[in-house]
């Protein structure tokens, strides 16, 4: 009832102003509320709201991106040690052959080598035996005119002592045994 | 005034409340009377920034509860009213204005829904009038921001009409578009909460009234009156969120008719 009776009597006080007419008091009080909220909304409210929404576009968005990019990584990764194998069997088989011809190259040089070496050792032997040989004929000879002459002396009882003479001696027998062979050998 | 009354035995008559009825001020500086209806416009200011700055300020990838809340409120009116009126191209910047609006309204309707606060704000038509004014200018000037001055050719002659029909057409249009839409824009939210404001409040007197009277059979009938009452109350929390909504919407009709006046 009291709140009936305060109706009534601020019924009665006024002089019932239209319900359509402005009241200025609270369109003030209405502006100036509204254009703190439009203010607080414009500053705070919205551009936050926004920036979740846009980070969660990205968060989802960029994990589809990072994903592909990772599958991507991994397939090249793959490609990648695929071709080093292959690289690696071809350097491989490069390098067996390599060697193998490496080894062969080796083997005929030893053998070059090796028979280089037996022909010089057999041309030393020969050229030594050659002056050995020369040196035994010249002492031969040496020998078998002194003994030859030597004996002959004894046989003829005479000098030979002479050696211009003896020379000649020896020389006319080689001479003789030189024609004997040669005379054998036709 | 409404002259409604009832004999009454213990001598005393039902004198309900009209639209004229009005509360004392708390208080009056000069000539500015402040009044409960001031108090509840700038409260509702602060429960709207302070709800929606504390949801939208952690800024989570993964909502928390308020901020789950919050996000479905300004997603609302972000994707439900901007971007499918407005468009995806051009919705962003009218955003703010559409969130603001929407909540301002909602919440300061849905006062009359709350006893002993009982009082929707846009009872009083002025708050009204301010909004669809706002609204008047901002949807003018997004119109001719976007079109120039070809804007109100654009906005007062349909395309595809015959020129003979132009005479009749034109003085309709502009008449709709320029001065009546204003004012069913605002009258509508202020008619609609002044008359549940005022039902409810009829309805609760009477309730009063009849508890007071001595006849056994006229206090019952308050049972009467209180069942009606509560359902209109129902339906009033209703067109509360209903009118809200319809303010938002048609002000996003209004922006996206002044957008692409061209395709109209």
């Amino acid at each position: 009832m009291n709140n009936l009776m305060v109706l009534a009597s601020v019924n009665a006080a006024d002089a019932a102003p239209s319900p359509l007419s402005v009241n200025w008091s609270e369109l003030l009080v209405v502006a100036v509320g509204f254009a703190i909220l439009m203010f607080i909304v414009v500053k705070f409210v919205v551009p936050m709201f926004e920036k979740t929404f846009a980070d969660r576009t990205e968060a989802i968005e960029g994990g589809i991106a990072k994903a592909e990019k990772a599958q991507a990584e991994a397939s090249a990764a793959l490609d990648e040690y695929k071709q080093q194998l292959v690289d690696a069997r071809t350097e491989a088989n490069r390098i067996r052959e390599e060697a193998r011809s490496e080894g062969a190259q080796i083997l005929a040089d030893l053998k070059e080598k090796a028979a280089a070496e037996s022909a010089r050792i057999t041309e030393q032997a020969q050229t030594a035996i050659a002056a050995e040989r020369q040196a035994a004929v010249v002492s031969l000879r040496a020998e078998v005119g002194s003994l030859a002459t030597t004996l002959a002396g004894r046989i003829v009882g005479e000098s030979l002592d002479d050696d211009a003479r003896s020379g000649r001696v020896v020389d006319r027998f080689l001479a003789d045994l030189e024609k004997q062979s040669e005379g054998a050998a036709k | 005034m409404i002259a409604l009354t009832l004999p009454a035995q213990d001598g005393g008559s039902f004198n309900p409340p009209s639209v004229t009825s009005h509360l004392a001020p708390f208080f009056t500086i000069g000539g500015f009377e402040f009044t409960k209806q001031m108090a509840l416009v700038l409260l509702s200011v602060v429960i709207i920034a302070w709800f929606f700055v504390a949801a939208a300020r952690k800024g989570q990838l993964v909502p928390g509860r308020l901020q789950f809340v919050g996000e479905m409120g300004y997603g609302f009116v972000r994707n439900s009213v901007a971007k499918d009126v407005i468009g995806a191209k051009d919705f962003k910047k009218y955003v703010p204005l559409l969130f603001s609006l929407f909540f301002f309204i909602l919440l300061n309707n849905l006062y009359g829904t709350i006893p002993w606060i009982q009082l929707p704000s846009f009872s009083h038509v002025t708050g009204a009038y301010f909004l669809a004014l706002l609204v008047y200018v901002v949807w003018i000037g997004v119109g001719i921001k976007v079109n120039g001055l070809r804007y109100f050719k654009l906005a007062v002659v349909p395309s595809g009409v015959p020129w003979y029909i132009l005479p009749l057409v034109v003085p309709i249009e502009i008449i709709s578009n320029f001065v009546v839409r204003p004012m069913t824009h605002s009258l509508r939210l202020f008619a609609t909460m002044l008359a549940g404001h005022l039902i409810v409040l009829i309805a609760g007197s009477g309730i009063e009234f009849l508890i007071a009277q001595e006849s056994w059979l006229l206090k019952g009938t308050s049972i009467l009156v209180l069942a009606g009452a509560t359902a209109m109350y129902m339906l009033e929390a209703l067109i509360m969120v209903l009118q809200a909504y319809v303010f938002v919407l048609l002000t996003a009709i209004y922006i996206e008719g002044a957008v692409h006046a061209d395709s109209h």
